[in-house]
């Protein structure tokens, strides 16, 4: 009863220590800062509630796992609905940043299919390793290598000035 | 882009850039990429764009967490500060709560039984009125001004509706009331304070057992009665002096009876 509650201080812990990694992942994901910060509450949440499921990985990718497949779900059920929230709505709150080249940025990742988006985040923002990203997204390495270097290219096309139509959230 | 026979491969150019290169082949791409500019323009692009990335975002993590996301309110809303609770409870249990034999006053045909998760429940009440009713600031986060206010959102939170009873007649003033986490879901907790300041209070949830005889828990500075009543449980804690704690809990039980708080 003791060990398993100081083992419960300790997962409280680790997840309290990845609290603001994954409100900077999940800002850049959603490129919202309500939606980014309700979706680390129900990540932490469900992460908390579900101790007994954490096989002991590491507690910061099972954290990002959680919240990269929360992100998914509501992009999904967005999807779902007859009236789509578009990127512009999402650019808007941001029109303000501190520079053009930030928007630029995040204009960019917009354009990106949210697996891309996820692996370059992972990778670039995070620092996760390639096998951690692969872990997390439930792939093996070399499609992560993949969408990698789509969202590269894709992004390079974008600020190189062919600046396709914007996507729709899907 | 990169040619089948390159001594190089793109994954090793993502690699290079993102730190994940292997010591032994950095130099190797280093060179060929000295060699092969439309690469090493490539491969600068990519390095701008991760740090864009970073610049953009970056600093997200450095901004104070916001409240909701703060670790001990995240544990309150999983319900594992009531397991924290059962534990100090179980801690000072054994020692300060000599569970009351006495039998419950109006035994109304009820099982004689406590269900196991009753008692939980009545040491959570008991623990959530030694933690608030110390308070001198906070104690609530509805003040009883507001009973109005109070009653909708409570109501509205634990899902059936909320009478909060008025005990002026025997002499307790509202302090207010505030939202905690039960074993099956939200719980109400309403405090009342005496005129000498002594303070009262009633937990309320829902329970697993239909129906039980009212009880009473004699502690050493606070003892509680306890009954459930149309699948509400209501914790009465308060200091341990038994007959005034009873004739709270009777006016409590009467006004929930009538008032019909769990019939509407």
């Amino acid at each position: 009863m003791r060990g398993r509650r100081s083992g419960l201080a300790t997962f409280a812990q680790k997840v309290e220590a990845a609290i603001p990694a994954l409100r900077r992942y999940a800002r850049a994901l959603t490129r919202d800062a309500d939606t980014a910060d309700d979706l680390v509450q129900d990540t932490l949440v469900r992460a908390l509630r579900s101790e007994h499921l954490f096989q002991g990985e590491e507690v910061r990718s099972w954290l990002y796992t959680i919240l990269t497949n929360l992100n998914r779900n509501r992009l999904r059920s967005l999807a779902r609905r007859p009236s789509l929230s578009s990127i512009e709505d999402n650019d808007a709150p941001d029109a303000s940043g501190p520079e053009a080249g930030s928007r630029d940025i995040e204009r960019a990742l917009a354009t990106l299919a949210e697996d891309q988006r996820q692996a370059l985040l992972l990778v670039v923002l995070e620092g996760l390793s390639y096998r951690e990203v692969a872990e997390v997204q439930g792939i093996p390495i070399g499609t992560v290598m993949s969408r990698l270097a789509r969202a590269r290219m894709q992004i390079k096309g974008y600020l190189d000035g062919e600046r396709p139509a914007l996507r729709r959230v899907k | 882009m990169i040619e089948r026979m390159s001594p190089v491969s793109e994954d090793e150019l993502h690699a290079f850039i993102d730190g994940q290169l292997p010591t032994d082949r950095r130099e190797a791409v280093a060179s060929w990429l000295a060699e092969n500019p439309e690469q090493a323009a490539m491969v600068a692009a990519w390095r701008a764009q991760a740090e864009a990335i970073r610049t953009r975002y970056g600093a997200v993590a450095d901004e104070p967490v916001p409240e909701r996301l703060q670790i001990e309110n995240v544990l309150r809303m999983t319900g594992a500060v009531s397991r924290k609770w059962l534990a100090m409870a179980a801690a000072a249990a054994t020692v300060a709560f000599l569970v009351g034999g006495t039998a419950g006053w109006f035994a109304r045909g009820a099982s004689a039984a406590a269900p196991s998760g009753f008692e939980t429940l009545t040491a959570d009440a008991v623990e959530a009125h030694k933690l608030y009713v110390v308070e001198v600031r906070h104690p609530v986060e509805v003040p009883g001004s507001e009973r109005a206010h109070m009653t909708q959102w409570l109501t509205k939170r634990l899902g059936y509706e909320q009478r909060i009873p008025d005990l002026q007649a025997i002499g307790l003033k509202l302090v207010g009331g505030r939202l905690l986490p039960g074993p099956k879901g939200a719980a109400a907790f309403y405090m009342y304070e005496g005129p000498s300041g002594e303070r009262f209070t009633i937990y309320c949830s829902k329970a697993t057992a239909p129906e039980t005889a009212l009880r009473f828990k004699q502690g050493q500075q606070v003892s509680a009665f306890y009954w459930v009543d149309d699948k509400v449980a209501y914790v009465v804690s308060g200091p341990a002096d038994r007959d005034k704690l009873e004739t709270i809990s009777k006016a409590v039980w009467e006004q929930v009876d009538k008032a019909g708080v769990r019939k509407s």
